[in-house]
């Protein structure tokens, strides 16, 4: 009895094949797509690496990137090896992009689906319009994150620094560590079995099962800025 | 935009080919900055008693020979070493009397930098070209910055280029732009810091300078900057021993860093510095905003 020869693994070295083609040939993948699994090697911080795909298919990238990685991301799973730049998963839509390393600013910035997965630090503003992507940072994130966050859910294992959730919409925040200072309109929310049910999926979804939910707090909408108040009709 | 690069080196291999790796950062940021660029290349001390000067002529032709004659007979001085439209010369005199000498006798030339081991060279123009005119590949240096400029806040030109000399060997590269520069400039006339250009970095470089005369630290001018500059910054400044990294508060300028045991590198990118020996196993990490961070070479034990 023979076994299934293992997926073929589709490398690009980015030192011999130019970006665009790299991005032009995910973006051209059929159903199913052939090959479902790419290694992308030597990115050398480059900008746009793997941004637009939308096909079922496994993207590594083995070392650091620039801005926008993954940006605009449908259902393929993308895996840097390394650390990013700004703009990391920009606007992802459904699919997963996971770094091992740290990312900076913006990271998972008006994603609208999807998970986001940073093992390392995130830095400013991460999560900044977030529309319903689910973002786990196992490290601290920076000033500002979640700033305008609308919908979808922020976990963060480490800290969180200045003006986290600064007018914040129906996101969700998870934080286990400290928070430099809440922003404008937003307030810690009790923790309810409901949260720490959602919190556990989240967590082990993103890898993270070591993490106990019961050390996090919950940071949601005081609702006080983005509703018309009637009361204050006069006022405007 | 703008894009700036610092590298300071912590072994002889990289000092021997430093000019070349700060030439090959700059050339990553190209598009960031393709107005103009310069480079800060601390090298070679002047003796004890001398003063080292990167001179700037807009004239090509202009006669570096003659001028040395002058230096040498009236103070004593080395030959120039010619690079493109500058040239530095080591002086057997103190910074101030030859600087006021070189005002009143060559006021056509602009004086980049003085020091004892700081030179700058910068110039409108692609980097590419700027990499090519300067001969940056033979250059060896323990430490340097560079910058590549997209012009906003003044015209595109050599003044206006980075790195600024603020100061016996120190300079600043700047990636940002100032909203305050022109209250901050008029105070700091009226303290007697004179302004060449109606470039806003020149402001922040003036300021440093300021307040390194009143006596602060590196570290403590660069914090006085938090709360006196308004607008949006990363800076790097060039020391005689080192280089200094701040970003302003809300940080929306990049900046990025790595060490290996052979460097410590600064970028606007990260490409900038994937082009070094070792990038790939270094150490890399995003300096936090509002936060002052400084490499010294250490003393020889």
């Amino acid at each position: 009895m023979t076994t299934a020869s293992p997926a073929a693994v589709e490398t690009v070295d980015l030192d011999e094949t130019p970006l665009r083609e790299l991005n032009k040939r995910l973006h051209q993948l059929g159903e199913p797509p052939e090959p479902a699994a790419w290694r992308v090697v030597n990115p050398g911080g480059r900008h746009a690496i793997a941004v637009g795909i939308d096909a079922d298919v496994e993207v590594d990238v083995e070392g650091h990137v620039g801005y926008y990685c993954a940006g605009m991301n449908k259902r393929a799973a993308v895996r840097v090896h390394g650390n990013c730049g700004v703009g990391l998963a920009e606007n992802i839509m459904s699919g997963s992009v996971t770094v091992e390393g740290n990312a900076s600013q913006s990271a998972g910035a008006t994603g609208r689906g999807g998970l986001v997965v940073i093992h390392g630090d995130a830095s400013s503003r991460c999560g900044i319009s977030m529309k319903g992507v689910d973002i786990v940072v196992r490290g601290s994130v920076g000033h500002m994150s979640a700033f305008m966050a609308q919908k979808g859910r922020l976990v963060v294992c480490g800290d969180a620094g200045d003006g986290l959730g600064d007018s914040i919409y129906e996101a969700r925040l998870y934080v286990r560590g400290s928070v430099a200072a809440l922003g404008a309109d937003c307030i810690e929310k009790e923790m309810r079995d409901e949260h720490l049910v959602e919190l556990r999926e989240l967590l082990e979804g993103a890898g993270v099962g070591d993490a106990d939910p019961g050390e996090f707090h919950r940071y949601g909408s005081a609702r006080q800025l983005y509703n018309f108040h009637i009361d204050h009709a006069g006022s405007y | 935009m703008c894009g700036i690069v610092g590298l300071f080196s912590k072994s002889a291999s990289i000092n021997e080919h430093l000019g070349e790796h700060l030439g090959d950062m700059l050339l990553e940021l190209s598009d960031r900055g393709p107005d103009s660029a310069g480079v800060a290349l601390y090298r070679n001390p002047a003796p004890a008693g001398s003063t080292k000067l990167s001179l700037h002529s807009a004239d090509p032709d202009y006669d570096w020979e003659a001028l040395e004659v002058e230096l040498d007979n009236r103070f004593g001085s080395s030959q120039p070493d010619v690079r493109a439209s500058h040239a530095v010369f080591v002086v057997d005199a103190e910074p101030q009397p030859l600087q006021h000498w070189l005002h009143e006798r060559r006021p056509e030339l602009r004086v980049m930098s003085a020091g004892s081991s700081l030179e700058i060279y910068k110039e409108a123009g692609s980097p590419r070209e700027f990499v090519k005119r300067f001969a940056l590949d033979n250059v060896q240096a323990s430490h340097g910055l560079g910058h590549t400029r997209m012009a906003t806040e003044s015209a595109v030109t050599t003044d206006g280029s980075h790195p600024f000399w603020t100061g016996l060997d120190l300079c600043l590269v700047h990636n940002g732009s100032l909203s305050n520069h022109n209250w901050v400039r008029t105070r700091l006339r009226r303290e007697g810091i004179e302004f060449e250009t109606e470039n806003d970095s020149e402001v922040a470089a003036g300021y440093l300078t300021w307040r390194l005369a009143e006596g602060d630290s590196l570290e403590q001018a660069l914090e006085s900057c938090l709360g006196e500059l308004d607008g949006f910054y990363t800076f790097a400044v060039g020391t005689a021993d080192g280089f200094a990294v701040l970003r302003d508060p809300i940080a929306c300028k990049p900046a990025v860093m790595a060490e290996t045991d052979d460097w410590v590198a600064m970028a606007s990118e990260y490409r900038a510095i994937a082009v070094l020996p070792g990038a790939a196993d270094a150490n890399v990490w995003e300096p936090a905003p509002a936060t002052v961070y400084s490499w010294d070479r250490q003393p020889v034990a």
